[in-house]
């Protein structure tokens, strides 16, 4: 099954890269290795996002993300894994879990 | 709960023939549904030839071959279920059944399911409960405790959330969610927190018949501990409402109605049992060894209050404990630290200022309990005492 792994972060609290990167780089690799990684990158911060909205054939644009809150969308994973339990396990083990929180949702198929 | 003898044995054999369609069918829904024809079958075949020498086997062969024809007659397009309905019939199963209730109970409970659901799962699932009765218990309406069970079991499947006993590397994060369900039925049976009885009876039953499943199942030491301690617990159950529905406390309890052969058997389980509900089935044996409250060990109860993990009700009890140990003050100097949002709490400090002979502040600490209780029985009981005070 796959599984999308939305990591969510408080964006007023800027991330450190010199110390976060290598743990990611570890992560992504030891992800790789286990057949698990399908996909992911980091998103830029959600002040460069744009929502769109189509009503009345007339696009709506939107300067900002979908919903204002404080833990906004950072940055994705794609797993392909056997169960929700081999999922969780991985996601359990991304560095964001330790300051932000990850969302696990199984792809429609 | 029914009691058609028919019913009775679909309810005991619940839990051990929808784990094993489960496990041979890979489908929750279709196991419940070919399950309930196969009850349908049974229910008639059942009164004109008897009930067969291994119905679990008999229910497990015809709901396997219903949940076959299900899958012919709906085309249904999903790969596995196709293959299986292409298999030829198994010979019928006629010894006893694999017992797959124990993953039954992991799936259950797993940990990406809310708490409500995991409940309703486990009564529905493993205790054969229908619906209707989860509500009762529950006091909720029957709609809600179906959409609860609808949704979880539309996210076991989504989510593809597996029907599997964790491995032995996981099973000591698993477990507690297990044994916290158990609990969780058990307690809100013993001392409902809403309605007109103080104790659910069918609950607690339920809940020690789940905990004897799991401990046959696994028979480890936490598994025991929390046998242990729901076993000596529900023990004191026949005296602590007298017969006219009223709340007895510990110390007026008639002792000779504590079920021994519970007791007894509790005890035997702490001895090998272990982590969090260890201590708690630790504390009931003391009170279970002594025949009058004056013989009850309080300090053995303080220095086994101190080895739990610090929560406001443990400090709560601790200082209840302490109090009777060596006195109401020191029980009373203990409670000035407790922060809980709980009648319990001003409860348990009117108790003790009625032990002092300080009643005016007693009788305020009752009102308090009073303005904050939701059990009928209780709310009773608190003002029998606040009676007793306000009269003498």
């Amino acid at each position: 099954m796959q599984y999308l792994v939305m990591i969510y972060i408080d964006e007023t609290a800027p991330a450190d890269y010199s110390k976060i990167s290598p743990e990611f780089e570890d992560y992504a690799r030891r992800l790789t290795e286990a057949g698990v990684f399908q996909a992911g990158a980091r998103l830029l911060a959600s002040s460069t996002a744009t929502t769109i909205r189509v009503r009345d054939n007339e696009e709506l644009f939107t300067d900002g993300p979908f919903a204002e809150a404080r833990e906004q969308l950072g940055g994705y994973y794609l797993f392909e894994c056997e169960n929700l339990d081999e999922a969780l396990k991985w996601a359990a083990q991304c560095p964001a879990t330790q300051y932000g929180a990850v969302e696990v949702r199984p792809l429609a198929h | 709960m029914s009691t058609d003898p028919l019913a009775a044995v679909f309810r005991a054999e619940h839990g051990r023939v929808l784990a094993r369609l489960i496990s041979l069918l890979g489908d929750f829904d279709l196991a419940e549904e070919a399950l309930a024809d196969a009850y349908a079958t049974a229910a008639g075949k059942w009164r004109a030839d008897g009930v067969p020498d291994h119905p679990a086997a008999w229910l497990v062969t015809t709901a396997r071959n219903r949940a076959i024809d299900r899958i012919r007659g709906a085309r249904r397009l999903d790969a596995h279920l196709a293959d299986l309905a292409e298999q030829p019939a198994p010979p019928p199963v006629e010894g006893p059944v694999l017992d797959d209730r124990l993953r039954l109970f992991f799936t259950c409970c797993h940990p990406a399911l809310d708490r409500q659901a995991q409940v309703a799962l486990i009564l529905r699932c493993l205790g054969g409960l229908s619906s209707e009765e989860v509500a009762r218990l529950f006091l909720v309406r029957e709609s809600t405790v179906q959409q609860r069970i609808v949704r979880a079991k539309r996210k076991i499947r989504g989510a593809g959330i597996p029907f599997r006993v964790p491995g032995s590397d996981e099973l000591s994060h698993r477990l507690p969610a297990v044994l916290a369900v158990i609990y969780l039925l058990f307690t809100e049976g013993y001392a409902a927190t809403s309605g007109p009885d103080l104790i659910k009876n069918s609950l607690c039953d339920e809940a020690i018949r789940l905990a004897r499943v799991l401990y046959e199942l696994l028979p480890e030491r936490p598994v025991a501990a929390l046998l242990a301690l729901l076993l000596l617990t529900d023990a004191r159950r026949a005296a602590r409402v007298d017969a006219s529905g009223r709340l007895v406390p510990l110390e007026e309890q008639d002792r000779t109605l504590w079920n021994r052969a519970q007791l007894d058997e509790g005890r035997r389980l702490v001895i090998g049992s272990a982590g969090p509900y260890a201590v708690q089935a630790a504390i009931a044996a003391v009170h279970a060894d002594a025949r009058t409250p004056e013989e009850t060990d309080w300090p053995q109860i303080v220095h086994l209050y101190a080895m739990l993990a610090p929560s406001p009700m443990v400090e709560l009890n601790r200082a209840i404990a302490v109090a009777m140990a060596t006195g109401p003050d020191a029980g009373l100097r203990l409670l000035d630290h407790v922060r809980l949002d709980s009648h319990l709490l001003p409860a348990a400090r009117a108790d003790l200022l009625r032990r002092a002979g300080r009643v005016p502040e007693a009788v305020a600490a009752y009102e308090k309990a009073l303005e904050l209780v939701g059990n009928q029985v209780e709310r009773e009981y608190l003002e029998r005492r606040l009676g007793e005070l306000t009269s003498s």
